[in-house]
């Protein structure tokens, strides 16, 4: 028995809001495989919940004739994995969720969930990050878009106010489009497992001079961060080993690791530079890809 | 606490009853007597209360029983049909799969959905380690288990049956 | 034929389809549930404790804190009593505590009607605490003037052993001396079924336990200890048991189920601990310090072997010394021709208890033993397989402790036939001069162990068999199956010496201490070598009766009489059958003046200790900038007597092999040595290798049959996990050139000692 106080089963979205609205305490119940777990730690936190496991309406997967991929929130890892859109436009997603806990979890977890708690070790966000990825997001008063980037303002926590729900991801053809993409998930065991580093790249190249490159960690700093100072030094550069010793170096000003009993900070530090070496060649052997 | 009427499927028998919100699969299908759904963990690192919903494999410690309304589950119990025992539970006997057993009805239940979703596409030692990632053993080291899934594969092939 | 055949296990069918009851699939109506209230700090002494709020709760049924418990203090440790006072366990524990010594530390228990109510009846247990100094670290423990975490002192005893010749001049007569220190870490066993037990009484006098126990026996006698009732008024049960590895070797729920069922005017009360607690509030892995040092001449041969070990129990004794001694007393037999001086020190500490855990301390030492020696190799320029076959045991070196008969040794077998799986001289040729972010290596160690425990305990076992009228048989044993396939294999034993077919026997597989013959149970790599003896006589003398019955039906004598796939034949040219087995016993049950039910029981005492022997070979990849290691290939070889049941063997080795891999590579319980903090007690932060983080893994065995067991068996359970972690260990030396002194090899680690060594900047 899990130690709930109270239970809403939203019936649609605006239900849930709406219910979101009403009851201050109330937190949204989605795949429940971090919900659940910090409920039967007795999190009193979680013990009044809104379940919108059951909204259909908030598990698209499609794309549109502009080329726009959107998820819906209530996505299954599994499910998004599987889906041909994402292995024909967005394999780097679909690599990415293939790294969270094991086959049972990703049946039940949701690519929004995985985003919403808010966890620095979010195993979707580096990729979401490189994608330039935008969330929208339904309020009591309505839609609002917003980008990834800034989603996460701290460890557990992000912009959303607390009577709002994550709807959908946007993927934009301008930035899925002619990329390498690659994720590293470099964590104490190959599954079942949080990162001790996550770090993705997409990369456009013209031969092999690199036009842009996107690099993003998570448990690099407080929240997942994208790395603006290693992405410019990288722009106009040939993609030799070189250039990787360089962003190297520089990749150091992009994060903050810290040190807890997981990992020092040292070792963080030393994972993050030879991922950003490792994950940048694999990305460019990504490429054409898609 | 508040009950929520449910009617589902359990190894294809039909089920109704109101059950209390709080209430995990697990819970509900152990008190029906179910018993081959084990607890390990209660936060889905273990894997032995891995049951289908709707031929997915799941961990039922994190799934709350109401959300199996209208769906089909399908335990271990459910597997041998007549006295007879599916691909699957026979390979693990045939391979010597099986020590203490604790593990054991999560990881048929796993390796039955795995296979169901992989009819006649050639297996690898990492596909099937990945597919069994969230099903823990310490008695195994997972060799016998490995063997166990492809000997069942084979045997599904062999036989064309699912 | 069965025994060495791969029969169907007993308990197979019933655990793929789910029917096989464990304690927890057991229920009874009006079964209450309790629940432990636990120091959230590691050492420190209750100042008050206010049980009001929890009584409150609609749903509780009782509160009961330190204060409302015997005050006999008794040992939990799951070892034969002893006859002599000085070799019993040390008897440190109370059910409940008002000393807190470790976070996680047991000052009350709620009863309740269901696990929510329980849970949060204990939440409302308020308890304020004095806090003492805590002392995690043997450094700290063992401190003049550290605080005393029992009465008595920090350390719990402090022993020596020789064998051989004086070490000293050993140590002279060599041309190299070397000597490292190694550190290995708290693991947790991990069995996927949690600790549970639940008790009731069905009359005034009596109480029933089941619980998920290796030890029924020896379980029933400690709860009389504890709560100072006679043994035969304590019932101990023992279903199926999902795993134990030597935790469940220990008696940890029961003597509290057993008080509240007591306390409670004999309803059932379970207790079953969740993941978190059974990982840090049963029993561990005991963290080591080992230092050795080895003398050793030119020619690779070990001329002395100086060992100390400093073990830490954590908060209580449990199996404490009993670990560095096991071990201590095992390992001479791998080098019997070396002088050897081992010290071992065991010490309290304000961290979870260790107890017994799979190979009861060797992994520790032999990874202490089974570096030093690579190391030495490589000092002296000998390979480090030759090094090691110039100095084990020999055949004939080992014999019985009268000296009557010499113990079957093939371990030089195993390594030359180790060294070929592997490929040793080819690769080790292919990889020299390697440079570059990652390299290949190839690692080797080697290990002896025991079966059993004689003679520092008693070793009984006791088999009954019981003709069915069917003509089948009913085998009750004392020891117990728990998952390794003692039921099977003791089955298969019966089989072949009573002449029937091995699915004519039914294993009663539940232990009852009521009505089961006695044994201590599953521990010490005993089972099968200890029951093999008791099985062998029950079954020659039911095989013997069946025949005199048959003789007394029909007049044929029954010199002339065999039993053979369940009929009773004449022997001769052709053989005459006679009749059935169950045409035979029909008549034994049912014939109104003679006969009778054709019974043999025997309980049977080991005075031999067979030495078990086998070796790992790995040969792995280093990515020296990730920190990563791979194995590529590992083989185990074992030198295990006949084998009984290949596949269960293989199994056994498989599920060595990978804990030894967790243990190399994964797993080590975090304490902060600060405040006694348990840092990653849960299944997500404790690393269990998953299937992804397991290699392939081979194992062969050197089948030379004991002449001490009626079936040329000898231990095996255990004995897998010994010798793969030294081994790994010893191939990243040779991938790397970096030698790493503790465990578990973690990326973290290699970051440290690759940096140190200059392999990585920084």
């Amino acid at each position: 028995m899990f130690a709930m106080e109270n239970y809403h089963r939203a019936t649609d979205l605006n239900d849930a809001v709406r219910a979101l609205a009403a009851h201050p305490e109330a937190r949204v119940l989605a795949g429940g495989t971090d919900v659940l777990i910090r409920l039967r730690e007795g999190d009193g936190a979680f013990a009044h919940l809104v379940d919108i496991n059951g909204l259909d309406e908030l598990r698209q997967i499609d794309m549109d004739t502009s080329g726009t991929i959107r998820i819906g929130a209530l996505a299954t890892c599994t499910r998004i994995i599987e889906h041909e859109i994402i292995r024909s436009h967005l394999p780097v997603i679909a690599a990415s969720l293939a790294t969270i806990g094991g086959p049972q979890i990703r049946n039940i977890a949701t690519m929004g969930g995985n985003i919403c708690n808010g966890a620095v070790s979010a195993d979707s966000a580096c990729a979401l990050l490189i994608l330039d990825t935008e969330l929208v997001i339904q309020g009591p008063a309505g839609e609002r878009t917003v980008p990834i980037l800034g989603f996460h303002t701290g460890p557990g926590r992000t912009i959303l106010r607390r009577d709002e729900i994550l709807k959908y991801f946007l993927f934009r053809p301008g930035q899925y489009r002619g990329i390498g993409a690659a994720y590293c998930k470099y964590a104490m065991r190959s599954a079942m497992d949080i990162a001790t580093i996550g770090c993705g790249a997409a990369l456009r190249m013209e031969g092999d001079i690199i036009t842009s490159l996107k690099l993003a960690f998570t448990v690099a700093a407080p929240t997942p961060v994208r790395c603006p100072r290693t992405e410019e030094a990288a722009a106009g550069r040939r993609l030799d080993e070189e250039t990787l010793a360089l962003l190297a170096g520089i990749v150091e000003d992009d994060v903050q690791p810290r040190t807890s009993w997981r990992a020092e900070r040292d070792f963080r530090m030393h994972i993050i530079r030879t991922l950003v070496q490792r994950v940048t060649r694999e990305a460019a052997n990504q490429q054409g890809g898609n | 606490m508040q009950q929520l009427p449910i009617t589902l499927r359990i190894n294809g028998r039909a089920y109704s009853m109101d059950v209390d919100v709080r209430t995990s699969l697990l819970e509900l299908l152990r008190g029906l007597g179910f018993t081959s759904v084990k607890e390990g963990c209660g936060v889905g690192e273990c894997g032995a209360c891995t049951v289908l919903v709707d031929g997915v494999a799941v961990d039922s410690c994190l799934y709350l029983a109401v959300w199996a309304d209208k769906r089909a589950i399908r335990t271990v119990e459910g597997e041998c049909a007549d006295g007879r025992l599916s691909p699957v539970q026979e390979a693990y006997i045939e391979e010597g799969a099986v020590q203490c057993g604790f593990c054991t009805p999560g990881l048929v239940m796993t390796t039955t959905s795995f296979l169901e979703q992989r009819e006649n596409t050639p297996l690898t030692r990492e596909e099937i380690a990945r597919g069994h990632a969230g099903n823990l053993c310490r008695c195994t080291g997972y060799q016998t288990i490995i063997r166990a899934v492809q000997r069942a594969a084979d045997k599904q092939r062999r036989s064309g049956r699912r | 034929m069965s025994v060495g055949t791969a029969v169907i296990r007993k308990d197979a069918r019933a655990k793929v389809t789910g029917k096989a009851r464990y304690t927890d699939d057991q229920s009874m109506a009006g079964m209450l549930v309790a629940r432990y209230v636990r120091s959230p700090v590691a050492h420190g002494l209750v100042r008050e404790i206010d049980t009001s709020a929890a009584l409150a709760l609609p749903g509780v049924e009782a509160v009961f804190t330190y204060e409302h418990v015997p005050t006999t203090l008794f040992a939990t440790a799951g070892h034969p009593y002893s006859l002599d006072p000085d070799h019993r366990d040390v008897a440190d524990r109370l059910l409940l505590t008002g000393h807190v010594r470790y976070q996680g530390d047991e000052v009350a228990i709620v009863v309740a009607r269901d696990e929510l109510t329980a849970k949060r009846a204990a939440a409302l247990v308020r308890v304020e605490y004095d806090e003492l100094p805590v002392c995690t670290t043997p450094e700290a423990a063992l401190a003049h003037g550290a605080p005393a975490i029992h009465e008595g002192g920090n350390i719990l005893e402090r022993t020596e052993l020789t064998f051989g010749p004086p070490v000293a001049e050993a140590m002279e007569a060599a041309d190299l001396q070397l000597d490292g220190h190694y550190n290995t870490p708290v693991v947790l066993h991990c069995h996927l079924e949690n600790h549970t037990a639940f008790a009731y009484m069905d009359d005034n006098d009596h109480i029933v336990i089941v619980s998920s126990t290796q030890i029924p026996h020896i379980c029933r006698r400690i709860v009389g200890q504890a709560l100072d009732m006679e043994w035969s008024r304590i019932r101990v049960i023992k279903p199926h048991i999902g795993g134990g590895f030597g935790n469940k070797q220990d008696v940890v729920l029961e003597p509290m189920v057993a008080f509240l069922t007591l306390q409670l005017g004999g309803v059932p009360v379970r207790i079953t601990l969740d993941r978190e607690e059974c990982l840090v509030a049963t029993r561990t892995r005991h963290s080591q310090q080992v230092t050795v040092r080895a003398g050793l001449k030119r020619d690779g041969t070990i001329t002395g072997i100086e060992m100390d070990i400093t073990s830490n129990t954590g908060a209580y004794a449990s199996h404490g010394h009993s670990i560095p001694m096991a071990a201590g007393s095992k390992f001479r037999h791998l080098y019997p021709r070396t002088a050897i001086r081992f010290t071992a020190t065991t010490h309290y500490a304000n961290i979870p208890a260790a107890g017994a855990m799979r190979a009861y301390g060797s992994p520790q030492l032999f990874f202490g033993l089974e570096c030093l020696l690579d190391d030495a190799a490589r000092s002296l320029g000998v390979d480090p397989v030759e090094l090691r076959l110039h100095n084990v045991a020999r055949a004939g070196e080992i014999t019985t402790p009268d000296g009557g008969t010499r113990y079957a040794v093939a371990i030089a077998r195993c390594l030359e036939q180790g060294r070929d799986a592997i490929g040793w001289q080819r690769k080790k040729k292919e990889l020299q001069n390697q440079d570059g972010p990652v390299r290949r290596g190839l690692g080797v160690a080697a290990f002896s162990y025991g079966s059993g425990t004689y003679p520092a305990c008693v070793e009984i076992a006791g088999c009954r068999l019981v003709l069915n009228q069917d003509g089948s048989v009913h085998m009750q044993i004392g020891a117990t199956e728990i998952g390794q396939g003692s039921d099977t294999a003791l089955a298969q034993m019966a089989a072949r010496t009573l002449g029937i077919d091995y699915d004519r026997i039914h294993v009663v597989s539940q232990q009852d201490t009521d009505v089961t013959p006695f044994d201590t149970g599953a521990y010490a790599s005993r089972q099968t070598y200890v029951a093999a003896p008791a099985v062998h006589e029950a079954a020659e003398r039911l095989r013997q009766k069946i025949l005199a019955a048959c003789s007394g039906l029909t007049g044929t004598p029954a010199r002339e009489l065999e039993l053979a796939e369940g009929r009773i034949i004449r022997a001769g040219e052709p053989a005459e059958e006679i009749m059935s087995l169950g045409e035979l016993a029909l008549s034994e049950y049912y014939h109104k003046e003679r006969g009778g039910q054709l019974v043999a029981e025997v309980s049977a005492k080991t005075v031999t200790n067979a030495p078990s022997f086998g070796c790992t070979f790995v040969d792995l990849a280093v990515d020296i900038e990730l920190c990563q290691v791979t194995i590529h290939k590992i083989i185990n070889v074992h030198d295990a007597g006949r084998i009984i049941h290949p596949l269960s063997a293989a199994g056994q080795v498989h599920g060595g092999m990978a804990m030894a891999i967790g243990m190399a590579l994964f797993e080590e319980l975090l304490i902060d040595p600060a405040g006694g903090r348990i840092c990653n007690g849960n299944l997500l932060d404790y690393k269990v290798p998953t299937c992804t983080d397991i290699p392939e893994l081979d194992c062969a065995f050197v089948e030379e049959p004991d002449p001490t067991s009626p079936y040329g068996n000898k231990s095996l359970g255990e004995p897998p996990i010994i010798s793969p972690a030294p081994a790994i260990r010893n191939g990243i030396l040779d991938a790397t050139g970096v030698a790493i002194n503790e465990l578990p090899m973690t990326p973290k680690l290699l970051f440290r000692e690759f940096r140190k060594a200059g392999l990585l900047p920084g």
